[in-house]
């Protein structure tokens, strides 16, 4: 598939988002809202609040600039009984609501377990909508996978997790190591569920070929024309166009960017050195973006087999 | 229930793509608004078609067989392409199987065409909306049209009736028969999609010839000479020379 920079930015951004949210709320059920001074609640929960949100926000916008309509965006909502993207429509916005329901709470003093309990709900619902997108597709089979679901939700909320951990050096110093420790296993987590993917992916044996394509049970067939010598929607959409050598650079670039280098730096930061810790989020977002451009790239479409030859 | 179809028959199509320039005539020339080009003239034009015709050679040389193949939406029983679209615009009809977009409702997301294991949707890039085959729907029920006009414009077009079109569902109409009796197959039926559209085979064509089939005896410019007779120089008795004093 060619990967669309829209959808790249939207699920990574979501991603953090999500992951940034569960970390407030883990720190919230393991401390205790009494373990923090009012103002630094505030700091932590309140501020973490709107940086989960502006995250949310610009991985919304990003999504428009996937759509060719987007003026009638709001009519993708209508279809939440057969689609997971229909869901994730409803659910993205739904989840931003209790985020921001959550930071106010806490701004302004007021009960927040029953948000906190439904953003977490929205949040995993989320990354369920967000995986199963990709999940649900059958023959593209690099995705059908309940493996995609699980790294949308390690992904995530690996890199959450590490940008929880990075704020919360500023923000509510004493829970720098209790987000620490889990940023390290969720981005283990997050390391060992993409390895399984991509071994997973690299022995997938193509079930459709040229032959069930069109059809003809014989063992040579070459294509010659493809109808057409320029390009169309078929031989944009679906093909990323880039040599192996490119896709294989970004495979490694981003097993080393999310999850050796993250470790590494989250290892270093673990007492609460700030700039290790914004610098294991900044990479680990930047491997993020490689990953799910791999993500798009490798998935093998079935509709290829059509277009193999120009002329 | 009604499932309109197309049925193309692989063994009689010659790949001139008439099916193709008439279907993107009459579908860009519809009240649905044009099938948008880009760069028609230019160095890499690209447009938006309901409907390709590739070939293939199967087979190695010297024993190779060149197939064309058209391609179109093959209008799934079961559409992998319609649950998925969030806005409901992708849509099967009830009454006769058809799978339609609603312009007015896509908001070009392209999760519908992810979902087509054959590549059958386009992406109309002025547009902007989902394209593809309608089997002509605002064609086959206009009244004000001749009965025999009232088929998609591709069966209409095509010069060697390499393409039928009717109910697949009724044993007894032209594509059923055509299916049933000439061995019509689906594509990729490895994804459950149970496609409406059926190909028909390539089969090997033979037939004997004598010599005398080849010369007709009676034929009247022999009558003065100039045409051939059968000994094989052009010029020995016929039957009829024989007979016919
Ligand atoms: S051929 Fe593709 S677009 Fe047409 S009905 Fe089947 S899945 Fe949908
Ligand atoms: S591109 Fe249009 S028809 Fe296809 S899934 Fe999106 S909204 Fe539906």
């Amino acid at each position: 598939m060619h990967p669309a920079f829209s959808v790249i930015f939207l699920t990574t951004l979501i991603g953090a988002a999500q992951g940034l949210f569960l970390a407030m709320v883990a720190v919230q059920f393991h401390v205790g809202v009494n373990g923090f001074a009012a103002p630094e609640a505030v700091g932590f929960y309140a501020v973490g609040s709107v940086i989960s949100l502006a995250l949310l926000g610009a991985g919304l916008l990003a999504s428009f600039f996937h759509l060719g309509h987007p003026e009638r965006a709001w009519r993708a909502a209508a279809q939440w009984r057969t689609s997971w993207l229909s869901r994730e429509v409803i659910v993205l916005p739904a989840f931003m609501g209790m985020v921001f329901l959550y930071g106010v709470a806490h701004w302004q003093g007021m009960p927040t377990l029953l948000p906190a309990l439904a953003g977490v709900v929205l949040a995993f619902a989320l990354f369920v909508c967000t995986g199963m997108i990709y999940a649900c597709l059958r023959f593209l089979r690099e995705w059908h996978s309940p493996l995609t679901v699980l790294n949308y939700t390690l992904l995530g909320s690996a890199s959450g997790f590490t940008l929880a951990t990075a704020f919360a050096t500023f923000s509510a110093p004493h829970a720098v190591r209790f987000l620490g420790g889990w940023a390290v296993a969720l981005t283990a987590a997050a390391f060992i569920g993409r390895l399984a993917s991509l071994i997973r992916n690299a022995r997938l044996k193509p079930k459709s070929t040229l032959q069930t394509a069109i059809g003809i049970k014989h063992p040579k067939i070459v294509q010659k024309t493809q109808g057409f010598m320029g390009g169309a929607f078929n031989t944009r959409e679906f093909f990323h166009g880039k040599p192996v050598a490119t896709l294989r650079a970004i495979k490694w670039f981003f097993l080393v960017a999310s999850f050796f280098v993250p470790l590494l730096l989250l290892g270093f930061g673990g007492d609460g050195a700030a700039i290790f810790l914004i610098l294991a989020f900044v990479i680990q977002y930047a491997g993020l973006l490689a990953e799910r451009w791999f993500f798009f790239a490798q998935a093998n479409h079935p509709q290829n087999l059509y277009y193999q030859s120009i002329a | 229930m009604t499932q309109l179809a197309l049925v193309i028959d692989l063994n009689v199509c010659v790949g001139c793509h008439a099916c193709v320039t008439s279907c993107k005539e009459w579908n860009t020339s519809g009240e649905a608004g044009p099938m948008s080009d880009q760069n028609p003239y230019g160095a890499d034009p690209s447009g938006t078609f309901f409907n390709r015709v590739q070939t293939y050679e199967v087979g190695e040389f010297p024993n190779t067989e060149t197939v064309h193949f058209p391609k179109s939406c093959l209008h799934c029983e079961d559409p992998p392409c319609v649950p998925v679209c969030p806005t409901g615009a992708s849509y099967k009809r009830k009454e006769d199987g058809i799978v339609l977009v609603d312009y007015d409702k896509c908001i070009a997301c392209k999760y519908c065409s992810w979902a087509c294991p054959y590549g059958a949707r386009e992406l109309d890039e002025k547009q902007q909306v989902m394209k593809k085959c309608t089997l002509c729907v605002d064609r086959i029920y206009d009244m004000s049209m001749p009965e025999a006009d009232r088929k998609p414009a591709c069966v209409k077009a095509c010069p060697t009736s390499a393409r039928l079109f009717g109910d697949v569902h009724d044993p007894e109409s032209v594509v059923s028969v055509a299916i049933r009796e000439q061995g019509g197959y689906p594509l990729m039926p490895e994804w459950g999609t149970q496609p409406s559209n059926h190909y028909l085979p390539r089969k090997k064509t033979r037939i004997t010839l004598h010599p005398d089939e080849l010369v007709r005896s009676d034929n009247p410019l022999k009558a003065d000479g100039r045409e051939p007779s059968t000994n094989g120089n052009g010029n020995g008795p016929t039957l009829e020379d024989a007979s016919n004093w």
